[in-house]
């Protein structure tokens, strides 16, 4: 089945109905093609956690995980996401219960002002679902999709590897 | 979302010497914390800026007839609808809220939009005709000053002469060196934002990330031409700052939108625009002459240095007296003399970053003091201790050195950590150029480097600079509770940390609350010049102070250790405030440069070691170690991690970063190629802390942000000549400056 | 704006065909940059990432054929014993999160002189498969690449697939950039040793207005090497071979890198992977031979 969204003379772009699962919720939403999952989860869901840092693919702040696999929510759009499962930092754990990478994150201050830490928190899932967590050099170079500037790397090694159980 | 920061109740334990869990930092990992970028407001409509395509203009007419006619359009304004003063600015008044007849850098604000969508003002700003005349721009700093006047009093911003002991010295060695540094971007990775809520008295709310809330305040009720207490100004969560948000950037014409559509205006940089939105490091040249005696002890110092201001002046004139006054570094030098000199010219506006003055002139110090250990055959490490200021040590502004200055340990620290062993596996990561397989081993050779640097610490020259907090405590529930405000900023340091553990150890109080920073209290002074942990961590402990004696009178004059305090305060609420100021300084004799300007000094040494790829100019930071005296470390860890991202930075401008012009445009506005460190590029840290108490400081604590940023840029670049022997007079040190194509 | 999602090639064929200035989209990389920052605006996108067969790969009797929606993820996990030089091009390409979405399709698509794969493709003699509703052609990676961003497709053309040879020798891929991960090419040059018809693939990137092979490079040591009789290569082989790499080159002088460096970084990188593939080569020989 071919969907062909037309717009209205051009000017006033088409609205597209998406489906998405949301952190385990199927969340259903009217959004313009060129909306970006990241501006579609920030504005239209009200998930802040991933963050615009250069809406260019290039800081990984927006990383969040598209069928389970990381990916940058500001380069790709909303509706080529349709009936995909999306987690975003706000969907690995609770206030009550974190998720090991958040608590490692917290345990071994992963962070200075916080900017970037949803996106390297999900990258870290990510990575050590991967299996990419094996040495501190293995991590290194599977974590550098995600800059940060206050250069609190060596803590967000140790909390990755703290997380993925190879703390030592 | 609620507007209103969280107030920070997280009760972890932990006083002052312990790393306790930052109170956010929770938060932080799930998402949670609210960043200016987050804010929404019902009903709220969006702002975006109209800038300047050229960087020197003047300005022939402005049409908005079509871009008003855009449907989902509230307001299009221009320096007409400035409802105050149309100037503003850090140390001058110099800079227009929104352009007049001229522009002067590529960026400049022109006009503003409000619209229902950022995509309908994008649309509107397209429709907005502003007719150019394009004028010659002036870019080159070392000229500058004799060069077409931008503004009413000339081109030169200030001049700082610094003039110690004999002028006109002889020495056994001399050597001379030009130095360049190039235009550094704070890139904190969330882009300026805010929100301007419009408020039924007729004022305005506005929610923002910022370093300096008050000094906000005053320059946006300026310009919107209202009295102070009509705007009211709350910190949001601020995603990086490093000097980047010590200047306004969209605070006034936020609130010029909300004010004049009576609706909440929020406006969000992107990265692009983020560039163009705040004052970057100023680029510099620096011409040094150092004269020493045959064994290495250093006879004089002549320098002329230039910053390039660009547009504006910001706070070009405190950096110039930063440049000027630790111009020789953490040296003893008898015979000074100094010239240095921020200029505008058409290139960005600059101001302040990590390591302000201090940084420029140390690229070029720390160069000069390897190639006097080169011409006189000495160890670079050695020709620094013969020369390295100690507790008395006079600077060159005639000020001493009153307490610790632990030059030659930090430099026998680090040099006297093991040497990390030459790779001997073919692991692509370990190599120069990393996974991009450019070498298997081929032209890499190892090189290692030393550098120290000298800082100062809170505001100089006689500036009236002070924090103010409340702390007040009660019993809550049974349980004593203290809580402390201030409307110092906390940008990721970890302020909020430290205010928690002061409050804890001074009163006792396990349970504390950090309320969010505003200007509902006094002014809590800037987060920057490594000044907060001194200057608000004073007053809060002061404050403490404050409460204890009212908790002592309560007691009639028992022993506060000995009394219950939930029993002794009952309902009864304990809360007072404090101003608190550090020593005064004074202002520099405007011939000599002499006066006891600085409050503090600060220093860090570090040695790197480096593989650099010398046929292909690609170099690697094996390992980066450093040596700091902080004095005393309230946390250790938030210590750590200052020195990490200071030393990052000072890596970063070593080799990658750059905001690259061309005739006063910048070349380079993204991500894509303005490079900062992955964490592929940050090698492992040593790093020693020194614990040497000044008596002048709270708890003998010295600021501890900057001084990394200062030595690890030459101390690599030290370590890329020591493998390359080539002279390497510029930074960041690209490829060609390697490979000489 | 319209948005287009089909579901199979033929649906995308054919809305290629009734629309041919919808552009494609599918890792983002290129496509969502110019639209986030509104540099372009598109009149229709058409979304790739739905078509199953896109993203499939095949290899028959030593030919593969990569479908041009295979993400860079896949290349280096799964096709890095059969096709080593693209693997080890994709593994420079951006970080973890962009290898998971972007494709050689894209890469192609967008024909950026900098694009991290096409030294590779043209080394390898890689041959674009090229369809539209009219039919289905296949275009030597040689002639599909003809200017700053422009590609050989036809407006109602879409890239189906790549079609390599499982690597018949030794292949090498090397990239200068300024960081140690997540840059873009100053510079990058491929080099793949085809023994069988004693002859070397070399290609640069990101040093001309289009990749390009290194054809007097690549004659140069046709000449120069004995295939039949491998010994370990003349330092001036490869130096010769590397001023010839840089003579093929015609850079610019951009914010990433001078017009002079380019050059000059590329006869280092093709005198080094020179060296490392036909060691390689010499390896096999050897333990061929014993």
């Amino acid at each position: 089945m071919i969907e062909v969204v037309p717009s209205e003379g051009g000017v006033v772009p088409a609205a597209v109905e998406v489906g998405l699962v949301v952190n385990g919720e199927a969340r259903r939403l009217v959004v313009e093609p060129r909306v970006t999952l990241l501006d579609a989860l920030r504005e239209r869901l009200g998930l802040t956690g991933a963050k615009k840092g250069c809406d260019h693919g290039e800081c990984g702040a927006c990383t969040v995980l598209v069928d389970d696999r990381r990916i940058y929510s500001c380069t790709t759009l909303a509706v080529m996401q349709e009936g995909r499962r999306v987690t975003t930092v706000e969907g690995l754990g609770t206030p009550e219960s974190p998720h090991p990478v958040q608590a490692a994150f917290v345990e071994h201050d992963g962070m200075q002002c916080g900017m970037c830490t949803p996106g390297q928190v999900v990258s870290a899932v990510a990575l050590i679902a991967e299996g990419h967590a094996g040495s501190e050099d293995e991590i290194r170079e599977w974590m550098s999709g995600n800059l940060c500037r206050c250069a609190a790397y060596p803590g967000i090694v140790a909390a990755v590897r703290a997380a993925a159980g190879g703390a030592s | 979302m609620s507007l209103t920061p969280a107030e920070l109740t997280s009760s972890v334990t932990g006083g002052i010497g312990t790393s306790p869990q930052r109170p956010d930092g929770n938060l932080k990992v799930r998402g949670e914390f609210a960043y200016a970028s987050d804010l929404w407001h019902e009903d709220m409509i969006w702002g975006s800026t109209l800038r300047s395509p050229h960087p020197y203009a003047r300005i022939v007419s402005i049409d908005l007839t079509e871009a008003l006619e855009v449907p989902g359009v509230y307001a299009v304004l221009t320096h007409e609808d400035v409802p105050g003063a149309n100037l503003y600015g850090l140390e001058h008044k110099d800079q227009p809220v929104l352009a007049v007849d001229v522009v002067r850098y590529q960026g400049e604000a022109v006009a503003l939009v409000g619209a229902d969508h950022p995509e309908t003002a994008t649309r509107a700003m397209k429709r907005i005709k502003v007719e150019y005349e394009v004028l010659e721009p002036v870019v080159d700093m070392e000229t500058a000053a004799d060069d077409t006047p931008l503004h009413p009093g000339g081109n030169l911003v200030r001049h700082v002469p610094i003039r110690r002991g004999g002028q006109a010295p002889t020495a056994d060695v001399v050597v001379t060196g030009r130095y360049e540094v190039g235009m550094q971007d704070q890139a904190f990775l969330g882009p300026e934002s805010g929100l301007a809520v419009p408020a039924e008295d007729g004022g305005v709310d506005l929610y923002i990330a910022t370093q300096w809330l008050h000094v906000d305040q005053g320059q946006v009720a300026s310009a919107l031409g209202m009295p102070l207490d009509k705007v009211r100004l709350t910190l949001s969560g601020v995603g990086g700052a490093f000097g980047g948000r010590e200047d306004l950037s969209m605070q006034v014409h936020a609130c010029m939108l909300a004010l004049h559509t009576r609706k909440p205006v929020k406006m969000v940089y992107n990265r692009e625009e983020s560039f163009y939105g705040h004052v970057h490091r100023h680029p510099a040249v620096l011409h040094y002459e150092h004269g020493a005696t045959n064994d290495g002890k250093l006879v004089y110092v002549k320098a002329r240095i230039f910053l390039d201001g660009g547009a504006y002046a910001s706070s070009t004139g405190a950096v110039v007296a930063n440049a000027a006054t630790l111009g020789v570094g953490p040296y003893e030098v008898d015979n000074v003399t100094i010239d240095c000199y921020g200029v505008y010219t058409n290139n960005p506006p600059c101001g302040a970053m990590r390591g302000f003055g201090a940084v420029q002139a140390g690229f070029a110090y720390e160069s000069q003091m390897d190639k006097l250990a080169d011409a006189l055959g000495m160890d670079p490490v050695d020709v620094r201790i013969a020369n390295a200021m100690t507790e008395g040590s006079v600077m060159p502004t005639g000020q001493v050195v009153d307490s610790a200055a632990p030059v030659a340990q930090l430099l026998k620290l680090v040099k006297d950590k093991p040497l990390p062993p030459v790779s001997t596996t073919l692991d692509l990561r370990s190599m120069p150029g990393g996974v991009s397989n450019t070498t298997h081993g081929e032209g890499v050779v190892r090189g290692i480097g030393y550098a120290v640097g000298i800082k100062n610490v809170c505001f100089s020259e006689g500036y009236d600079d002070y924090s103010t907090a409340r702390v007040r405590v009660q019993v809550i529930n049974g349980e004593l509770v203290a809580l402390a405000h201030t409307a110092a900023c906390e940008v990721g340091q970890g302020l909020v940390t430290i205010m928690q553990q002061i409050v804890r150890t001074e009163l006792g109080v396990q349970r504390v609350t950090i309320l969010p920073m505003d200007t509902s209290i006094g002014n809590g002074g800037s987060t920057s010049a490594s000044r907060q942990t001194y200057v608000t961590g004073g007053a809060v402990k002061a404050a403490c102070a404050a409460v204890r004696d009212k908790l002592a009178k309560l007691a009639g004059g028992r022993d506060l250790s000995e009394v219950d305090l939930v029993e002794l305060l009952g309902d009864d609420v304990v809360d007072e405030t404090v101003e608190w100021r550090h020593r005064a300084t004074e202002p520099l004799d405007p011939e000599t440069g002499q006066g006891n300007a600085h409050v503090q000094y600060g220093f860090a040494a570090h040695r790197a070691v480096v593989d650099v790829d010398v046929e292909l100019g690609l170099v690697k930071v094996v390992e980066l170690d450093c040596a700091q005296d902080v004095g005393n470390a309230l946390n250790p860890q938030a210590v750590l991690g200052q020195i990490q991202g200071g030393s990052a930075q000072g890596l970063g401008l070593a080799v990658m970063e750059e905001i690259q012009t061309s005739g006063g445009k910048v070349r380079n506005p993204s991500f894509t190629d303005y490079l900062i460190p992955t964490v592929l590029d940050m090698p492992p840290m040593s790093i020693d802390v020194l614990e040497l108490a000044d008596p002048n400081a709270p708890y003998g604590v010295r600021g501890v942000g900057e001084p990394p940023t200062i030595s690890s840029t030459p101390a690599i670049v030290a370590a890329i000549r020591a493998a390359t022997g080539l002279a390497l007079t510029r930074v960041p040190v690209r490829p060609e400056h390697i490979t000489g194509t | 704006m319209d948005f287009l999602r089909p579901n199979t090639f033929a649906e995308a064929l054919a809305l290629k065909a009734e629309q041919p200035d919808a552009v494609p989209i599918a890792g983002g990389t290129d496509v969502m940059v110019e639209l986030n920052f509104d540099h372009r605006r598109p009149p229709a996108l058409l979304d790739l990432t739905r078509i199953a067969e896109l993203r499939e790969w095949s290899a028959v009797d030593g030919k593969l054929r990569v479908g041009s929606g295979v993400p860079y993820a896949r290349i280096i996990e799964q096709l890095g014993g059969q096709l080593p030089g693209l693997a080890m091009a994709s593994r420079t390409v951006g970080s973890p999160q962009i290898r998971n979405r972007g494709t050689v399709g894209g890469n192609l698509g967008a024909a950026s002189p900098a694009g991290d794969t096409h030294p590779v493709l043209l080394a390898g003699d890689a041959v674009i498969e090229a369809a539209s509703a009219r039919g289905t052609r296949m275009i030597p990676a040689a002639e599909f690449y003809l200017g700053v961003k422009r590609n050989a497709l036809e407006p109602d053309e879409l890239i189906a697939a790549v079609h390599l040879n499982a690597a018949p020798g030794p292949e090498q891929f090397a990239k200068v950039g300024t960081r140690n991960a997540m840059v873009i090419a100053v510079c990058s040059f491929a080099i793949a040793l085809h023994p069988a018809e004693k002859r070397v693939g070399a290609a640069v990137g990101s040093a001309a207005p289009t990749p390009r092979h290194a054809t007097a490079a690549e004659e140069f040591l046709a000449g120069e090497l004995d295939w039949d009789a491998p010994k370990p290569l003349l330092d001036s082989v490869k130096r010769r071979f590397g001023e010839l790499v840089a003579e093929a080159a015609s850079p610019i002088d951009d914010v990433r890198g001078s017009a002079a460096y380019r050059k000059h970084a590329l006869a280092v990188l093709a005198r080094r992977t020179l060296g490392w593939a036909w060691q390689d080569h010499l390896g096999k020989e050897t333990r061929e031979c014993a």
